[in-house]
């Protein structure tokens, strides 16, 4: 998935995050990340959002998330809402089935 | 049922801790429309990573005309909520299509076709009319609600404390419910704060048959359930009438009789479903949570 | 005529001073009442002249109040006086400090105050101590603790400086101003008047000052020794709100309907009961909630102890609580019923909470409400650091009252956004889990093994009951288990248990 402008999803409400999202030229995410639950949660919101642009397809992007003490997969849903609106895209894929 | 907005993460979070028997993900009306895309990862997300325990589930798509709707059910269906409701349902063609797209999402991610229940709420002066025809186009369908807002706009008349304007609404999806053998679901009552309005709502909805209603605020649900639960006094009566009809059983006798009187198949059916009400309503556990 | 030495047994007398020598009568003050008032040598010009008169030395022990909490400025405004004045190496020893007190990190900083005793810290100045802005740790102490450390003379106090809402000219102090509506009101003085019993000097400083007597009072002239009048003792919208609401949050309502719902079903709840409330959103509802049960089942509470809210007054108006014992008034309906509400009676911090003197009022509590930042799986209760390590909060009366209460019940969220609050190890162990009985959550109830029959009675009214390992588990399930907190190895704060043993340490954060 190519990133062509920015895509922004999330509010600063508690218990959300906003993800910006920005295009890239070389390979690899540079990510930047405000968290209110820094120290306790801060490793594990960055490996949610890494995941999830992977899963995308996305290899090249400015990421940048503030968070308010968002749940992983608010984490995911931000990611992947600002990923699709920065690829100017709407080619969704749910894969994931509930068991 | 809790109505809960399906962009709002706290919420949504938090939506199962308030004892309401279902849960109700909203992408159409509390979702602005630039939000639509991420209101649907989101709910998403919840569905397939969050724990609601026994809760019922269900969502609230767009309607499919708005345009939203099929991109709705591509995500919601795979997610698979116990129920998808369908808002703006005028006739018994917007449940077919529904329930078409739905099968056709339910053989390309290899769900058991059937599996997604449906509901199907009637918000214009048509959809009323044709209520019946509704609340029998589906196999799928586990209920018909009422959405009031739309409907008395379409009235072109407004929302009355009493709830003149819904009177006849009220009356044609209960009965359509009734006929067709599935649930009445009546519609919401907005002004949180006069708790006394929305309890005399609740006992005059739950006088007229309907199953349920649905909860904008999570501090209606314990007023909802206080009117839905069985008094103790009707309990005794219920629990009496089913031990003379086992009594009548054991005798081998099909005549029940109770204080002289004898008991009526209704009078049967009647004690049987308030003592299942009262099962359901009795204690809340940490699983339920 | 007599002889004195020839007296029977009067050298064995105590208390008694020679035979009576009419030169030793002072002259009489002729002046009118009115007149003598006026030129009272108790009231002094300004807070310099004061401080001069009462003796202060460096490294002495001052002593403050936190009866004027956020709104307080007579803190900061005596600290400017007494650094300009030149002294060092004092030890603060304050009932409670908050946010507002800021300034003193400067204070710190200049060698001022080298050593400080509090119930709590907040904000910048809890902030920076977290960081190492002192050597000396912190030292930490519940109200009762701090009572009985005053009383047993461990914590000697020098000099108390104790803001009063009003005082007359001999140094009858109170919490409110019975001659105007104006100004600032904070009702009881209980910490206040403790300070004033025990520090060896004693000075009040007011923006009222009234004719005598100034009855009843908070702090009688006899225990002090001067008055200073200043514009203002501080901020009254900071002092107190006019009335605690009643949270809308559906979160803590629901907290509070459970609460109420084991306070029934506890033993606990019959006529001639005893209770303590705090003043968090979840513990009022607890109060609104009991209410309704108490009229429908018709019982009376005997008295309601602590901080005290307009709920309270309220219910005790209304004749379903008896009597009012109120240490501090957390809102001005609460203060307002101190002055006029003859069964409201104010009491010391002593008589509230202290486990070394002949009685104290905790004891005496059936349940009691609590909030916590943290609860551990021991039941250990946190109230003092933030989640991110960071001191943010008071012990107060939390230990004193879960120790005294038959029943301590601990009401929080399960989560508070995205951190647990029920976890495997608090970061700061303010009330040991031996004294905590039960933990009310929005997920579920959980009750201490060693309360069983807790528990049965529960289980019996159908509340939905737990375990604190399930609690746990289900946050970490919602939350994710979080990474511990880092610190280095310096202390900087020291936790008191009630008894003044030393129960747990604060750390400094690493940055």
């Amino acid at each position: 998935m190519d990133i062509k402008k920015t895509g922004v999803a999330g509010t600063m409400e508690s218990s959300d995050i906003i993800v910006r999202i920005e295009p890239k030229e070389t390979e690899g995410i540079e990510l930047e990340l405000e968290s209110a639950v820094m120290q306790q949660y801060g490793k594990q919101i960055e490996r949610v959002i890494r995941e999830t642009l992977g899963e995308l397809g996305v290899t090249r992007a400015y990421v940048n998330a503030v968070d308010k003490g968002a749940l992983d997969c608010t984490v995911a849903a931000r990611t992947s809402a600002a990923a699709y609106r920065a690829a100017e895209s709407s080619d969704y894929v749910w894969k994931e089935v509930r068991i | 049922m809790l109505f809960v907005p399906g962009n709002n993460p706290g919420m949504i979070r938090d939506a199962h801790i308030y004892g309401s028997d279902s849960i109700m993900f909203d992408l159409e009306d509390s979702v602005a429309i630039t939000e639509k895309d991420a209101a649907r990862f989101l709910v998403y997300n919840a569905l397939t990573k969050l724990h609601y325990g026994k809760k019922e589930l269900v969502v609230r798509i767009n309607d499919l005309s708005s345009g939203l709707g099929i991109a709705d059910l591509e995500a919601i269906v795979r997610a698979q909520p116990d129920v998808i409701r369908l808002p703006k349902t005028d006739s018994a063609k917007d449940v077919i299509e529904c329930e078409r797209e739905i099968e056709r999402i339910e053989r390309e991610a290899g769900i058991p076709v059937g599996k997604t229940g449906m509901m199907a709420a009637i918000e214009s002066a048509n959809g009323v009319l044709n209520a019946k025809e509704i609340a029998f186009a589906s196999k799928r369908l586990i209920g018909i609600a009422l959405g009031a807002e739309d409907y008395v706009t379409d009235l072109k008349t407004t929302r009355s404390p009493e709830g003149i304007e819904l009177m006849f609404a009220r009356g044609m999806i209960v009965n359509a419910a009734k006929a067709a053998g599935i649930m009445a679901l009546d519609t919401v009552y907005s002004d949180v704060n006069n708790e006394e309005g929305f309890v005399a709502e609740a006992t005059m909805i739950r006088k007229m048959g309907f199953d349920g209603k649905s909860v904008i605020n999570p501090r209606q649900i314990a007023p909802l359930h206080a009117v839905f639960t069985p008094s103790e006094k009707d309990l005794t009566k219920a629990r009496a009438i089913m031990d003379a009809i086992a009594e009548a059983n054991a005798r081998g006798s099909g005549v029940a009789s109770l204080k002289g009187k004898m008991i009526d198949k209704p009078v049967v059916a009647r004690a049987q479903y308030l003592l299942e009400m009262a099962e359901r309503a009795k204690t809340i556990t940490v699983e339920e949570i | 005529m007599f002889d004195f030495d020839s007296i029977p047994h009067i050298k064995e007398v105590s208390a008694c001073h020679g035979a009576y020598k009419e030169e030793n009568i002072a002259e009489k003050n002729l002046t009118s009442f009115d007149e003598r008032q006026q030129t009272s040598k108790k009231v002094l010009p300004s807070l310099e002249e004061a401080i001069k008169r009462v003796g202060l030395k460096d490294g002495m022990t001052i002593s403050f109040h936190h009866h004027f909490r956020n709104g307080d400025y007579v803190i900061n405004m005596v600290m400017d006086v007494i650094a300009k004045m030149g002294f060092k190496h004092l030890t603060l020893a304050a009932s409670s400090l908050t946010d507002c007190h800021w300034p003193l990190i400067d204070h710190i900083k200049n060698g001022v105050i080298d050593h400080i005793e509090t119930s709590g810290l907040r904000g910048k100045l809890g902030d920076a101590v977290s960081h190492g802005l002192m050597d000396f740790p912190v030292i930490f102490r519940s109200h009762g603790g701090r009572a009985a450390a005053i009383e047993t003379g461990e914590l000697h106090i020098d000099v108390a400086f104790l803001g009063a809402p009003s005082c007359d000219p001999y140094g009858n102090a109170n919490g409110y101003n019975r001659d105007s509506e104006e100004g600032s009101c904070c009702g009881s003085l209980g910490y206040a008047k403790l300070d004033a019993l025990y520090a060896d000097k004693c000075i009040i400083i007011t923006d009222h000052l009234v004719s005598f007597p100034n009855t009843p009072f908070g702090i009688p002239e006899s225990q002090v020794d001067y008055v200073v009048k200043v514009d203002n003792i501080g901020d009254p919208n900071g002092i107190m709100s006019g009335a605690t609401r009643y949270t809308k949050n559906p979160k803590e309502l629901l907290i509070a309907q459970y609460a109420t719902n084991a306070i029934v079903a506890s033993g606990y709840f019959k006529d001639n009961f005893s209770m303590q409330m705090g003043s968090g959103g979840a513990s009022l509802a607890v109060a609104r909630y009991l209410r309704e049960k108490m009229v429908e089942q018709d019982i009376k509470c005997r008295f309601a102890l602590g901080g005290i809210t307009g709920q309270i007054v309220q219910m005790h108006e209304e004749g379903l609580v008896k009597k009012i014992l109120d240490v501090q008034s957390f809102d001005l309906i609460a203060a307002n019923s101190v002055k006029n509400n003859r069964f409201h009676q104010q009491i010391d911090a002593s008589y509230y909470a202290s486990y070394v003197n002949k009685g104290a009022a905790v004891n005496q509590l059936d349940f009691v409400i609590l909030s916590a930042l943290e609860v551990d799986t021991d039941f250990n209760v946190n109230v003092m650091t933030g989640s991110d390590g960071v001191i943010r909060g008071a012990v107060g009366g939390h230990p004193d009252t879960a120790a005294g209460a038959s029943m301590t019940i601990v009401v929080c969220p399960l989560l508070r956004g995205r951190i647990p609050t029920i976890c495997s190890k608090v970061n700061t162990i303010c009330t040991p889990g031996k004294t905590v009985d039960v933990v009310v959550t929005d997920q579920g109830i959980a009750v201490n093994p060693a309360r069983p029959e807790l528990y049965e009675r529960f289980v019996a009214a159908g509340l939905p009951v737990t375990t604190i390992e399930k609690l746990r588990d289900r946050a970490e399930r919602i939350a994710g288990t979080p990474e511990p907190i880092q610190y280095t190895d310096k202390i900087v704060g020291v936790l008191m248990y009630r008894d003044n043993s030393v129960i747990d340490v604060i750390r400094q954060v690493k940055d």
